[in-house]
C-alpha cells in the first residue's frame, strides 16, 4: 500500500517587535504577522510611555506647562516650547520683542538640525551600519548644538527657554562667534556624510524603492514634516502659514520625488542645508532691544481658545488651547506630528521584509515622548 | 643544534620530546595541541581588544582604555564578567541540544587550525589540506541552527533560518574560488600551496582573492553580510537566548572562525610563513593579524544588506563571477608551463575591468512595487 505524504501545512507566526527592542525607538510595539521573512500584517500598539501630559497641564499654571512641552518631543525641545507660547500669545494678543524672535528662530532651527540629525544617525543604525559608527559621528555634530543651548540657558536637554512673552534669558556674551564657528563648520560635516552616504550602493539597494508613501495616501492620512515632503508635497508651515519671522526669510522646501526611505532621508539631509541658510540670516539679522515682554508670573489668559502650529522636526506641532480666564488652560491639547505620522506605518509595511519594516519605522522619525504623551 | 634552531622551528622542540619519550604519535598530538592553545587564546584577546580599539578610533572615540595600560585587560575583565553570569535557559526550549549548540560552534573553528601550517615542519602536513579546511568550516550552521531551533524564540528561528540559507549560498563561490588556486598550484595541501607563492596568490590571482574574502566574510558573517544576527532587527539571532558563559561561547567561535579564515587567507594568498628570513611563523602571525585589522574596518564601515539581496548577491554575482574566474585560470594554466610571476601584471588589470563590468551589471535587488495592505474585515 502506497503511503501518502503528509501535505506540508504552513503557517504564518506572529513575533513580538518591542517594546523593548533594539530599533523600536523607545517603547513602542509592533505585532507582526510574518510569513518566512515577509511581513503579512503590522498591528503598532503604543501607549507606554503615556503620562497624561495633556490633563497634567491643566493642573498648572500657562507658565509651567512650557516644562511639560519640553517632555514631549525630548530632541528637539525649543520647537515644542516655541509651539505652545506662540498658541499661549495667540490667545492673550501678546506681542513679542523683535529680538526675541529672532532668538526663537535660531534655537527652533538649531533643534531641527540636531533633530535631524539623530534621525538621520538612528536610522542608519537601524540599517545595521554595524556598531554605531554612523551614529556616533551625527552625535558628533549635535554635541556642538547641544553646547549652543548649554552656553544659552544652562540645559542641554528639557531647556524651558523660550517662555510666554520672549526668551528666558538673553543669548550670552561668545554665543554668536561660537554659532557663527558652527555654521562654519557644518556644511563641510553634511557634505562629508553625503559623500560617505548618498551613492552607497548598499544604502540604494537597502532604501530606494522601500516604504513607499504615494502623496494622495499621505495626504488622507495627515502625513506631515519631511515624511510628507519626501513624497513630493511641498507643504511646509515655515511658508505655508508662516509664524515668527519665517515670512522674511529665503529658503528652499526640499522635496523628494519617489516617497520611499531613500527620499525621506535626503529630505532630512537637505533640510539641515535650509536650516543653516536660515541661521545665517537671522544671526546677521539680530536686532538689539529687549529680549521679552514682562508677563506677570500669575498670567491669566482671557477666556477664549486658540490654536497654533509650526513646522517642527517631525512635522506640524500643534496646540490648541482653551481657557476659562484662570490660572490655568481649561483644555490643552497636543496635535503631535509623531502619532499622526503613525497612522501610515501599517500601510508601508505590509509585504515588506522584516529588515524593512526597522527602516521604514527609522525613516518615519518618530519619537515616543511625543506618541505617547 | 642552536638556540635560535628551537625558537626558528618549534617542531624541533616536539621532537626533542618525544625523542625522550620514545616517539609516542599522541605526544606529538598532544605538544601540538598545547601550542594552538598558547598560540589561539592570547590571539583571541588580542582580536577581541583590536576589534574594539579599532571600532573605538573609526567611531572617534578611544575604545577600551579603563582596565590595565590602554586597556589592555578589557578581554580579561570581560572573561570574569561573563564566567560569573547566570548562565539561563530557556524553560520550554530543547535543553540537551541548547547547551550542545555552543561547544559545537566552537569545534570546528578551532579544528581548521589544525591544518594551517605555520612552518613547513610546524604543520599537519595534510594532502587534502583544503578540503578538510572547507569541510570543517562549513560545519559551524549546523551549530548555529541547532542554536536557533532549541531555543524555541522566533527571533533565533529566524537568525538561524537566515543563516543556512546564507551559508549553503556562499559556500559555493568560496569553493569554487579555492578551486582556482588548485588549479594552478596543482595541490589541495596548503604546505606546498604557500611553497608555491614566489610571488604572493595575491598579485597573481586577484580575480580570486575578492571572491574568496567577500564570501569568506558572509561565512563569517560579519558586516555587509551579518543578517543572521542583525542586531537592530532580529534582537541577536540565533544567540538571542544565550547568556553567560554559552553566549561568550558563541562570541569565542566567532573570532576564532575570523581569526581561521584570516590565517586562510593569509596562507593561501599573502605567502604563509613567507618571506623565510628571521622567525617564519611570526610572519605568518602578522599576517593573519593585518587580515583581521581589514576585516575589523569592514565591519566598522558598512551597513547591512537585506536577506534576499544577499542570495541575489552570492547566485547572480560571485556565483558568475566565479566560475568566470575558473574559465580565466584554467585557459592561462593550459596556455603557460606553469604560472609565471609576470603574470600578475595581466591578471592585475584584468581582475580590475571584470570586477568593474559585472559590477555595472549588477544591481541589487530593489523593491520596485509599492506594497498593498490587505483591507481589514
Amino acid at each position: 500500500m502506497k503511503e501518502e505524504a503528509a501535505p506540508i501545512k504552513t503557517e504564518t507566526f506572529m513575533v513580538n517587535m518591542g517594546p523593548q527592542h533594539p530599533s523600536t525607538h523607545g517603547v513602542f510595539r509592533m505585532r507582526l504577522s510574518l510569513d518566512g521573512e515577509v511581513v503579512v500584517d503590522v498591528e503598532p500598539i503604543f501607549g507606554y510611555l503615556h503620562r497624561g501630559v495633556e490633563k497634567l497641564a491643566e493642573g498648572r499654571t500657562w507658565v509651567q506647562d512650557v516644562t511639560l512641552t519640553d517632555r514631549l518631543d525630548y530632541l528637539a525641545s525649543m520647537s515644542n516650547n516655541l509651539a505652545y507660547v506662540l498658541a499661549v500669545e495667540k490667545l492673550a494678543g501678546i506681542a513679542v520683542p523683535e529680538r526675541a524672535e529672532h532668538i526663537r528662530v535660531i534655537m527652533a532651527e538649531l533643534s531641527r538640525i540636531a533633530s535631524h540629525l539623530m534621525a538621520v544617525g538612528s536610522f542608519l543604525n537601524d540599517m545595521g551600519a554595524a556598531t554605531f559608527t554612523p551614529l556616533i559621528y551625527m552625535f558628533q555634530e549635535r554635541e556642538k548644538i547641544l553646547d549652543l543651548f548649554e552656553m544659552t540657558c544652562g540645559q542641554r536637554m528639557t531647556f524651558n527657554y523660550i517662555r510666554i512673552g520672549g526668551v528666558s534669558c538673553d543669548l550670552p556674551e561668545g554665543f554668536i562667534p561660537a554659532l557663527t564657528r558652527f555654521l562654519g563648520e557644518m556644511p563641510r560635516f553634511i557634505d562629508e556624510y553625503d559623500t560617505y552616504l548618498e551613492d552607497n550602493e548598499i544604502l540604494l539597494a537597502r532604501c530606494v524603492g522601500v516604504g513607499v508613501l504615494p502623496p494622495d495616501k499621505a495626504i488622507n492620512a495627515s502625513v506631515s514634516g519631511p515624511s510628507l515632503r519626501g513624497s513630493g508635497v511641498r507643504w511646509d508651515l515655515r511658508q505655508a502659514d508662516p509664524y515668527s519671522i519665517y515670512d522674511r526669510l529665503k529658503f528652499d522646501i526640499p522635496t523628494g520625488k519617489n516617497g520611499d526611505v531613500y527620499d525621506r532621508y535626503r529630505v532630512r539631509m537637505e533640510e539641515m542645508r535650509q536650516s543653516l541658510r536660515i541661521l545665517g540670516q537671522s544671526v546677521r539679522d539680530l536686532p538689539g532691544g529687549d529680549y521679552r515682554t514682562k508677563v506677570p508670573v500669575t498670567f491669566r489668559a482671557p477666556a477664549g481658545e486658540a490654536y497654533a502650529h509650526l513646522e517642527s522636526p517631525k512635522g506640524e506641532l500643534g496646540f490648541y488651547l482653551v481657557s476659562d480666564g484662570s490660572l490655568s488652560p481649561y483644555r490643552f491639547k497636543i496635535r503631535a506630528p509623531s502619532f499622526i505620522n503613525l497612522g501610515v506605518l501599517r500601510d508601508l509595511l505590509i509585504g515588506c521584509k522584516v529588515a524593512d519594516c526597522v527602516v521604514t519605522l527609522g525613516s518615519l522619525d518618530i519619537i515616543m515622548g511625543e506618541v505617547d504623551r | 643544534m642552536s638556540f635560535w634552531d628551537y625558537i626558528k622551528d618549534l617542531s624541533n622542540i616536539a621532537r626533542r620530546v618525544a625523542e625522550w619519550t620514545g616517539g609516542e604519535w599522541w605526544v606529538y598530538g598532544l605538544l601540538g595541541l598545547l601550542a594552538l592553545l598558547l598560540f589561539l587564546v592570547p590571539s583571541l584577546l588580542a582580536l577581541i581588544w583590536i576589534e574594539r580599539k579599532v571600532f573605538g578610533r573609526l567611531q572617534v572615540r578611544y575604545g577600551p582604555n579603563r582596565a590595565g595600560p590602554f586597556g589592555l585587560l578589557q578581554p580579561v575583565a570581560d572573561a570574569i564578567k561573563v564566567m560569573t553570569k547566570e548562565d539561563v535557559a530557556p524553560a520550554r526550549g530543547d535543553r540537551l541540544l541548547f547547551r550542545l549548540a555552543p561547544a559545537l560552534a566552537f569545534m570546528p573553528a578551532m579544528a581548521i587550525f589544525a591544518a594551517i601550517p605555520f612552518t613547513r615542519n610546524m604543520a599537519v602536513n595534510l594532502d587534502i589540506g583544503v578540503l578538510y579546511i572547507i569541510a570543517v568550516g562549513s560545519l559551524g550552521v549546523i551549530a548555529v541552527f541547532m542554536a536557533g531551533w532549541a531555543s524555541n524564540n522566533k527571533y533565533s528561528l529566524l537568525g538561524a533560518m537566515r543563516a543556512v540559507a546564507q551559508t549553503v549560498s556562499y559556500e559555493l563561490p568560496l569553493v569554487l574560488s579555492v578551486l582556482a588556486i588548485v588549479l594552478a598550484t596543482g595541490s589541495l595541501s596548503l604546505v606546498k600551496i604557500v611553497e608555491y607563492q614566489t610571488v604572493p596568490l595575491l598579485l597573481l590571482q586577484p580575480l580570486t582573492f575578492f571572491i574568496f574574502v567577500v564570501a569568506a566574510l558572509a561565512e563569517l558573517n560579519r558586516t555587509p553580510f551579518d543578517i543572521m544576527e542583525a542586531d537592530s532587527e532580529i534582537v541577536a539571532g540565533y544567540h538571542t537566548e544565550y547568556s553567560g558563559m554559552s553566549f561568550s561561547l558563541f562570541y569565542l567561535a566567532e573570532y576564532t572562525h575570523a581569526l581561521a579564515v584570516s590565517a586562510l587567507i593569509a596562507t593561501m594568498f599573502l605567502g604563509g610563513w613567507k618571506p623565510d628570513v628571521g622567525i617564519p611563523w611570526l610572519w605568518l602571525i602578522v599576517k593573519i593579524y593585518l587580515v583581521f585589522l581589514v576585516f575589523s574596518w569592514i565591519r566598522g564601515t558598512l551597513p547591512r544588506l537585506r536577506v534576499d539581496q544577499l542570495m541575489g548577491f552570492a547566485w547572480k554575482f560571485l556565483f558568475p563571477l566565479a566560475l568566470i574566474n575558473i574559465l580565466i585560470v584554467a585557459i592561462e594554466v593550459q596556455a603557460l608551463e606553469g604560472f609565471p610571476g609576470w603574470l600578475a601584471l595581466v591578471n592585475i588589470p584584468v581582475a580590475a575591468i571584470i570586477l568593474i563590468g559585472m559590477a555595472r551589471l549588477f544591481r541589487f535587488g530593489r523593491v520596485t512595487a509599492p506594497a498593498r495592505a490587505p483591507e481589514r474585515g
